[in-house]
């Protein structure tokens, strides 16, 4: 297990998926958000290890879930997020069950089976079929669409990693960001009244 | 150990009754069952560096709970739903030290004279149990000036003038006005309505120890990294300093324990899971205006009017497209309101004369835009054109929009009550949510949206579109849920032990020392949010119970 704040999986040395199933993920967040003249794609930007950190935030102490506050260091300040915040019992039981799964733990299923998204992704992936990787663009897109749910899923974290602070393993560099003229977080300099009033 | 008063939640109406009641020489237990992000653990008078500029922690990872698989709610459109239709995050106010006032922007209006006398002034509605409160405006007005004080709040006397009397300014001025803001309240003037600066509890200038706000732009939602937003921090904050105040975080409150017509103390879980009762002289229900009625059925009481008359806010969302970029990315999330929707005029009297009402009244209108990158991703489809409409950000950095905060009238089958099935990860049964929206309600969002899209065209706008929350559909739909954290009204305030089940003290009918100091109380909803009114009764009620009168406007 590695230390808090240690970035996992950067550059296909992934922290939970497979190497198969990363780069399935990684042809799949291609086509969720490919680059284009307007700006970076997902690949880019890291999604897949956003993802991949994700699915895997409990293979690091204390886990990927929160970053820490107040500032990143980006508009001066400590680089604070970095330094992840440790889960309270409740918030653990919540985040294994929703990254995990209940896996027929009492303790987890007082409201019944809880499927996780290690699950999810698992299955999601494996349904694109052996032959994804090769597939056209458009068949690729054809097959994402097949499944709704787990294209929602999918699409949801892709957001998550491509416009999320960096510190998350996504938004490489805050290269998103920068391509939409967002200034991410502002702490501690924030914007002058000058600037909140003005065009 | 006996404490003089337990109590039940630290949001803005436990942490001002910890404040007021330790003030008097009191000493308090608050118990909490989220965790505390809002004070250094070290030294609970010192706020904490938990809070940051962090879309997904604050949006996408419940940083500030409730985590709805830990504390779920159900939902349900009327008892023909079946026992719920939805299980999951319903009408979500922060499980959290500081509550409600953490995650606010801090919008703080008082409510109009009016809003507490509907009845004897409008009349009754079909359907409805519209009731006047038991407390007029002139009763609460030093409350309102003693708690504007001790949260900190920026305003301008007379610039809304709809607003009842003031018995002195605001303690700060305005904070810088948004960009966006100044151009829809020029538009919304053109056209005869009254914007104003909108009353907030974010410092304009350093105050109470707390630097003035820096515009940062993650305010709704979010928690203050620096904590100028004073609600409930300052309160809590002053509250430790006495030295008679215990916090105890991640502890849930199960069971008020009953004895005759008195209340001995609370049986409560700790984090460890280990179950314990805490005596006390008082018990104080704070926990909002879901989980107190919750509290109050776990506890075995059971008088018919707990849990009814659940009111949010019925709201209507108008966005319009803009050619140029509205920046809502910087400042306080909404600098600008206007009331003119809540008066109404004789075009709106028409409209409830047509939808066979006796009168309809909307909300206060809040100007704002879009600010959250990952909220807008997920609007658009993924595909080719995705980085394309990020860039041109036709619903972000183009986008302003009006959300008027409809006010909900109180109906008998709008309720909370027990789940019968789903529990929380401790064992208790959930708050269940049956709401769905009246006649009134209906008819007021149809008379004032398209008068909402008015104004943004002629602030410029290319495009306009009119929703609603909750926006109708299949009750199983995440859009049956209405968005509005602004519950209120599920133990009804009043003279009468028959129809309400507090009193005008806010102590239950029942019960000599157990009292209800949150939104829970609220007779009708009015069409502003309830954060200042609520605190106003919170202090009331703790001044009432210590005996000691508001505090001076005027310190010597």
């Amino acid at each position: 297990m590695r230390a808090g704040g240690e970035p996992g999986g950067t550059g296909g040395t992934p922290v939970w998926l497979t190497e198969d199933e990363y780069a399935r993920l990684s042809a799949a967040c291609d086509r969720m958000i490919p680059a284009s003249e307007s700006g970076p794609g997902a690949l880019a930007a890291g999604v897949p290890d956003y993802i991949d950190g994700l699915l895997g935030a409990f293979t690091v102490d204390p886990p990927r879930i929160w970053a820490g506050g107040p500032t990143s260091g980006r508009m001066g300040g400590k680089a604070a997020f970095l330094a992840f915040h440790k889960l309270a019992p409740l918030d653990d039981l919540a985040w294994r069950m929703r990254i995990e799964g209940s896996l027929g733990l009492p303790e987890r299923e007082f409201n019944g089976p809880v499927t996780g998204w290690q699950e999810r992704y698992r299955l999601g992936l494996a349904a694109l079929g052996d032959d994804f990787l090769g597939a056209d663009p458009d068949e690729q897109e054809t097959r994402l669409r097949s499944d709704k749910v787990f294209s929602k899923l999918l699409y949801e974290h892709v957001c998550e990693g491509m416009y999320g602070a960096p510190e998350y393993g996504g938004n490489r560099e805050a290269i998103a960001w920068h391509a939409i003229g967002f200034a991410g977080d502002t702490q501690p300099r924030g914007w002058t009244d000058a600037e909140v009033t003005s065009p | 150990m006996t404490v003089d008063a337990v109590i039940i939640g630290s949001g803005p109406g436990g942490s001002t009754v910890a404040d007021v009641l330790t003030a008097a020489g009191w000493t308090v237990t608050i118990v909490e069952k989220g965790r505390n992000h809002l004070l250094d653990p070290d030294d609970l008078t010192r706020p904490a560096e938990d809070f940051s500029n962090d879309e997904i922690k604050f949006h996408n990872r419940y940083f500030l709970g409730p985590d709805p698989l830990i504390e779920p709610r159900t939902f349900r459109t009327s008892e023909a739903d079946g026992d719920h239709s939805f299980v999951g995050e319903v009408n979500s106010v922060p499980s959290t030290v500081g509550g409600g006032g953490t995650h606010a922007d801090g919008k703080v209006p008082r409510f109009m004279p009016d809003d507490f006398r509907l009845l004897s002034l409008l009349g009754p509605q079909p359907e409805a149990d519209v009731a006047d409160w038991p407390v007029s405006y002139d009763e609460l007005e030093p409350y309102y000036a003693e708690v504007e004080r001790s949260v900190g709040v920026a305003g301008t006397a007379g610039a809304n003038p709809f607003a009842g009397p003031r018995s002195g300014p605001y303690p700060m001025p305005s904070g810088a006005a948004m960009y966006g803001a100044t151009l829809s309240s020029a538009a919304a003037e053109r056209l005869g309505y009254h914007p104003y600066a909108a009353p907030t509890a974010a410092n304009s200038v350093p105050y109470d120890g707390r630097p003035a706000c820096n515009n940062c732009g993650f305010c709704s939602y979010f928690g203050c990294p620096i904590h100028a937003k004073g609600d409930p921090v300052a309160m809590l904050r002053r509250a430790m300093a006495s030295g008679r105040a215990e916090l105890m975080a991640e502890t849930f409150v199960s069971r008020v324990r009953l004895d005759g017509r008195r209340s001995t103390g609370v049986d409560v879980v700790g984090p460890d899971g280990a179950e314990r009762f805490l005596a006390a002289r008082h018990v104080v229900l704070a926990a909002g205006a879901m989980e107190s009625p919750r509290l109050l059925l776990l506890s075995g009481l059971d008088h018919p009017v707990i849990g009814r008359y659940f009111m949010t806010h019925y709201q209507t969302i108008v966005a319009g497209g803009l050619p140029f970029r509205t920046h809502a990315d910087r400042g306080r999330s909404v600098t600008h309101v206007h009331d003119d929707m809540i008066v109404g005029d004789t075009d709106s009297r028409a409209a409830a004369a047509e939808a066979g009402l006796p009168w309809i009244r909307g909300g206060m209108v809040e100007h704002s835009g879009a600010a959250l990158p990952i909220l807008e991703a997920k609007h658009y489809p993924w595909g080719a054109g995705h980085s394309g409409l990020m860039a041109d950000s036709p619903i972000r950095a183009r986008l302003w929009a009006f959300i008027m905060q409809g006010e909900d009238l109180p109906y008998a089958s709008n309720r909370v009550d027990l789940d019968p099935s789903i529990r929380d990860a401790r064992g208790f049964p959930v708050a269940r949510i049956t709401y769905r929206p009246g006649r009134h309600e209906l008819a007021a969002s149809a008379h004032f949206g398209p008068r909402l899209a008015a104004i943004l065209t002629e602030m410029g706008a290319g495009w306009t579109a009119v929703t609603s929350s909750p926006g109708g559909g299949n009750a199983s739909s995440p859009a049956a849920i209405p968005e509005s954290r602004h519950n209120m009204g599920t133990v009804r305030m009043g003279t009468d032990p028959a129809t309400s089940v507090v009193d005008p003290a806010g102590r239950l009918h029942d019960l000599d020392n157990v009292f209800v100091t949150d939104s829970s109380v609220f007779v009708t909803s009015s069409g502003y949010g309830p954060t200042l009114t609520l605190v106003a009764l919170a202090a009331r009620a703790a001044h009432l119970m210590a005996g000691t009168p508001p505090l001076s406007p005027h310190p010597e």
